[in-house]
């Protein structure tokens, strides 16, 4: 790496550090994408030509200094050169979701008033048309110019508000032409605290709500992450995750523009697997479910795969689990350890990571929802630096991120940059950094729900701080509770722990404002019917296996695990799982106890299963309970069951390094 | 499409001269008659859709157009030229491009190369500069890759491109078939059931793709299909063959309302008079 390449480049706006990285770093890569077969790439230099020409026809064609650029489509190196042409010239770009219904969309194209619209193809042009017609017909107005990168299928589309980007681009040359001042006159007028992008967060209740985030706010967010993580010039990324989601811009646009890194589009939506491994990463973001995914692929062909590579994935790889993260953080291992760590980075480790397309990958990091620590640590333990990172739209991604070297798996690390935070009394973080957005768009009621005068931002997540002083996000504030000593009672935190297990299909753990903490378990049918061949237990049916005792036992163990690692938190350890109970019957949605998308419906399982709550705090030692079920065609029936009530072994603090039993 | 309303409606489609022209066509195999008589004409840019039930005729149709059977009697316009005899490799070398019912790719080659098969007609140089794979054959198979990756783009292909054909879905082997058709660069497309077993997905984009590529390179396509409610959708004009005879030819509105059409695919019981009277053949 030259000195150069880690020079961050200056500018308080996208345009701004274009125009830097262009003149400092004009012949190096900046953007790519495959089309035709082909890796197409272009420089700093020919990016800032084409914002230009951009920037200059979007003035032509009218845009002024304010008005909102709604971007619709997959990611392409053109949608992304709009946004930074429309900030150029003082418009907001508006990224929406490409897959969005033409209702939600109708809905944000309307809220953000966008009056012109820059799209992938005939797909999204189709819906826009049709929106646009609803609005003329209810006189209301709606977008006034269209303008689209694909050519395909638009031949026969005569209508005059719309033109290819090509076109845009041709007639900005030929204005930039006629006024040579006005780009870099506009450029210059724009400032740090002007509003760089609105993004719609999707909402789980209620509308969506626009989040408007300033120059400012992605580009010292950025600036710090960048810092922080040696991100430079030479390193190189996937823009794969959607152009309206908050982390694409921080990392694609922000952190790109920013330290001078290239960023590749792949092909389409299909081939991202293929591009990534075309490509190789250094620097590489994924939600869990996508790290879940690619695991479950290796597992998948390894199965296939012959007895002598099977033999060697399985012993190397338990090497690697042992070992593999604490060679990555640089901690001592034992010198017989290193060295077959070094034989197995030949034989497996090396060749599966290059398959995978992350050979090169010195950075990564995931954040959404909490990964499997399975998950977490094979990537790990192949030598992967994948950390967690914990953000939000309202906070410019970065709120904290783990640091190398101190990596865990159920924290989210250390306060970024320039992060305040706090722990309100309710147990809701709080905190203030540069990235913490302007305001909602038009709403400024639910700002003031969440926003504080001086800037201080209420999450809406539960958490605390671990002895090392890193973030631990336990369950939404609203869902947590208090046992009746004062100890939280995070009842997601519990159940993901519990349900890390393969064992436990579902949990449901109650505790607020009772003396200690139980929880009903559902069986995975799958695992423990495999795990019950494998020992000669036979069972006729879920309900006969959910009650056998060894299965209880098995519950038994895997519940105390839980409880050994709660016990690791002086926060946690008095909400310990005291007593539990095996459902006899798989939650269901069918019978309103999970949503659809197989979330548990906490009060509503409490109703239904009151007697088995009373009597886990009662101290019996069995329940018994009538259950109306409704089976797959539609009919109802009852189920009788008596249920055997276990206790868990508990820890005290600090966990001691056996189980005492 | 709901969002073309009348006044913001695209250009109208206009049809050129007839590209084929089929003139009072018999073909018999020994004592059965598989077409009797049948006359009509293809213009250029149009989507010619013949229809009719199973056993109607329809891949004999093909067959003969593609020059694979040739007619008892009658005669056939292509292009201006009337033809007597005509092989298929006459028929692709002049512009006919088609598909199978059964798809006929090469089932260990990857979507690329089945692809790549298509623009054999194309390439200049022989056997041994091809072999050598230098030089000047080289440079031709660059420029004919080149074209096959538009067509894979344009039928959005990429993810599968050095995939085996044989063991993708049926749906996107059908994809990979029009792919090397369009390799092609055909002035008739021939399309033999192109819907045949595809669920109602595949369904739909296979005809946004046929769809696409007459809008887009003005090819002119004729098509065998016996789901007459896709057919309808996309056709310009429209066949109708049973028993091996023409008994309805127009706008997909007026075949649907003809009786004969109707009775035919609902198979309305004739009096025993009728069926004696036209004496239909096998």
């Amino acid at each position: 790496m030259s000195e150069r390449g880690a020079t961050l480049a200056a500018g308080d706006s996208f345009p701004k550090l274009l125009i830097s990285n262009a003149k400092f770093r004009g012949a190096r890569s900046a953007m790519r994408e495959k089309e035709f077969g082909i890796w197409q790439t272009w420089t700093w230099a020919e990016v800032l030509d084409e914002v230009r020409a951009l920037a200059c026809g979007l003035a032509a064609a009218g845009l002024k200094r304010g008005d909102k650029l709604a971007i619709i489509g997959d990611n392409r190196p053109q949608l992304y050169w709009s946004m930074v042409a429309a900030q150029a010239i003082g418009a907001v770009p508006v990224p929406m979701y490409q897959d969005s219904m033409t209702k939600e969309l109708a809905f944000v194209l309307a809220h953000a008033e966008a009056r012109f619209a820059m799209v992938e193809d005939q797909e999204q042009v189709d819906k826009l048309l049709e929106i646009r017609e609803i609005r003329e017909k209810a006189g209301e107005p709606s977008v006034e110019k269209i303008i689209y990168k694909d050519q395909r299928g638009m031949r026969n589309y005569g209508q005059s508000f719309m033109q290819s980007i090509a076109d845009l681009q041709a007639a900005g040359r030929a204005y930039d032409a006629e006024h040579p001042e006005f780009f870099d006159t506009e450029v210059a007028k724009g400032g740090g605290g002007d509003l760089a992008i609105m993004l719609y967060t999707s909402g789980t209740t209620g509308e969506p709500k626009g989040v408007m985030l300033s120059n400012d706010n992605i580009i010292i967010t950025a600036r710090n992450t960048a810092e922080l993580d040696g991100l430079c010039d030479s390193d190189e990324t996937v823009a794969y995750l959607p152009m309206a989601w908050v982390g694409d811009n921080v990392f694609s646009l922000g952190q790109s523009y920013v330290a001078g890194f290239c960023v590749s589009c792949p092909e389409s939506t299909t081939t991202v697997m293929a591009d990534i491994r075309e490509i190789g990463p250094t620097f590489f973001f994924a939600p869990p479910r996508i790290f879940e995914n690619i695991l479950t692929q290796v597992m998948i062909r390894m199965e296939d795969a012959s007895w002598i590579k099977r033999k060697m994935f399985k012993a190397f790889m338990s090497l690697a689990r042992r070992v593999g993260p604490a060679i990555l953080d640089g901690k001592p291992v034992a010198l017989l350890d290193r060295l077959g760590y070094a034989v197995g980075r030949v034989l497996v480790y090396g060749p599966l990571m290059n398959t995978l397309g992350f050979s090169r990958i010195r950075l990564a990091y995931t954040a959404g929802e909490a990964i499997g620590p399975d998950i977490f640590d094979f990537y790990r333990s192949l030598g992967m630096n994948l950390k967690q990172l914990y953000g939000m739209t309202e906070g410019s991604v970065f709120v904290t991120a783990q640091p190398d070297g101190e990596v865990k798996t159920d924290t989210v690390g250390k306060p970024s940059p320039g992060v305040d935070i706090k722990i309100a009394e309710s147990g809701e973080v709080v905190f203030r950094s540069p990235g913490v957005f302007l305001e909602y768009y038009k709403n400024p009621q639910a700002t003031a729900e969440v926003k504080t005068a001086d800037g201080w931002y209420s999450t809406g997540d539960a958490g605390f701080f671990d002895s090392d002083g890193h973030l631990k996000i336990i369950d939404r504030a609203k869902d947590v509770g208090k046992l009746n000593d004062g100890t939280l009672f995070a009842p997601k935190y519990l159940e993901n722990k519990l349900k890390f297990f393969p064992h436990i299909r579902e949990a449901v753990a109650y505790g607020d404002q009772r003396d200690e903490a139980v929880a009903f378990i559902c069986i995975d049918l799958e695992a423990v019917g495999s795990w019950a061949e494998r020992r000669g237990i036979t069972y006729g049916s879920y309900r006969e296996l959910a009650a056998d005792p060894r299965v209880y036992d098995l519950i038994e163990s895997e519940v105390a695990e839980v409880n050994r690692d709660l016990a690791k938190d002086a926060q946690l350890a008095g909400s310990q799982i005291h007593r539990f109970l095996i459902l006899h019957k798989e939650l269901d949605a069918d019978d309103g106890e999970l949503t659809r998308t197989r979330k548990v419906r906490r009060s509503f399982v409490a109703d239904k299963y009151g007697v088995l709550i009373e009597a886990l705090y009662s101290g019996a030692s069995h329940a018994e309970i009538e259950t109306e079920v409704t089976y797959e065609d539609g009919r109802k029936g009852s189920m009788k069951a008596d249920l055997v009530i276990a206790q868990a072994a508990t820890s005290t603090t600090p966990a001691p390094m056996k189980l005492a039993s | 499409m709901t969002a073309l309303t009348e006044a913001q409606a695209p250009l109208a489609k206009t049809f050129g001269e007839p590209i084929l022209t089929v003139e009072n066509v018999c073909l018999t195999f020994g004592g059965v008659t598989a077409l009797d008589n049948v006359s009509f004409e293809i213009r250029e840019h149009e989507i010619r859709a013949i229809i009719g039930p199973n056993g109607a005729g329809k891949s004999s149709m093909l067959n003969v157009i593609n020059g694979f059977y040739h007619p008892s009697s009658g005669s056939i316009t292509y292009k201006g030229v009337t033809r007597s005899r005509m092989r298929p490799h006459q028929a692709a070398s002049q512009g006919i491009a088609r598909t199978f019912q059964n798809i006929a790719l090469f089932r260990g080659m990857s979507t690329l190369d089945n692809i790549m098969t298509g623009r054999l007609l194309k390439m200049k140089r022989g056997l041994l500069w091809q072999a050598l794979h230098w030089g000047p054959a080289r440079a031709e198979e660059l420029e004919h890759r080149e074209f096959v990756e538009h067509v894979i783009d344009f039928l959005e292909i990429q993810s599968i491109r050095k995939t085996p054909v044989g063991t993708l879905p049926y749906g996107l082997q059908k994809r990979v078939e029009l792919g090397r058709a369009l390799a092609a660069e055909p002035d008739l497309l021939l399309l033999d059931e192109p819907m045949a077993g595809m669920n109602v997905e595949e369904k739909e984009d296979m005809c946004r793709f046929i769809l696409d590529v007459n809008e887009e390179f003005g090819t002119t396509i004729a098509l065998i299909e016996h789901d007459m409610g896709v057919v309808m959708d996309i056709s310009d004009r429209v066949a109708v063959l049973d028993y091996g005879r023409k008994i309805a030819d127009g706008t997909p509105d007026e075949v649907r309302s003809n009786q004969a059409v109707i009775d035919a695919y609902l198979g309305v019981a004739h009096d025993e008079d009728d069926a004696h009277d036209e004496s239909r053949p096998g």
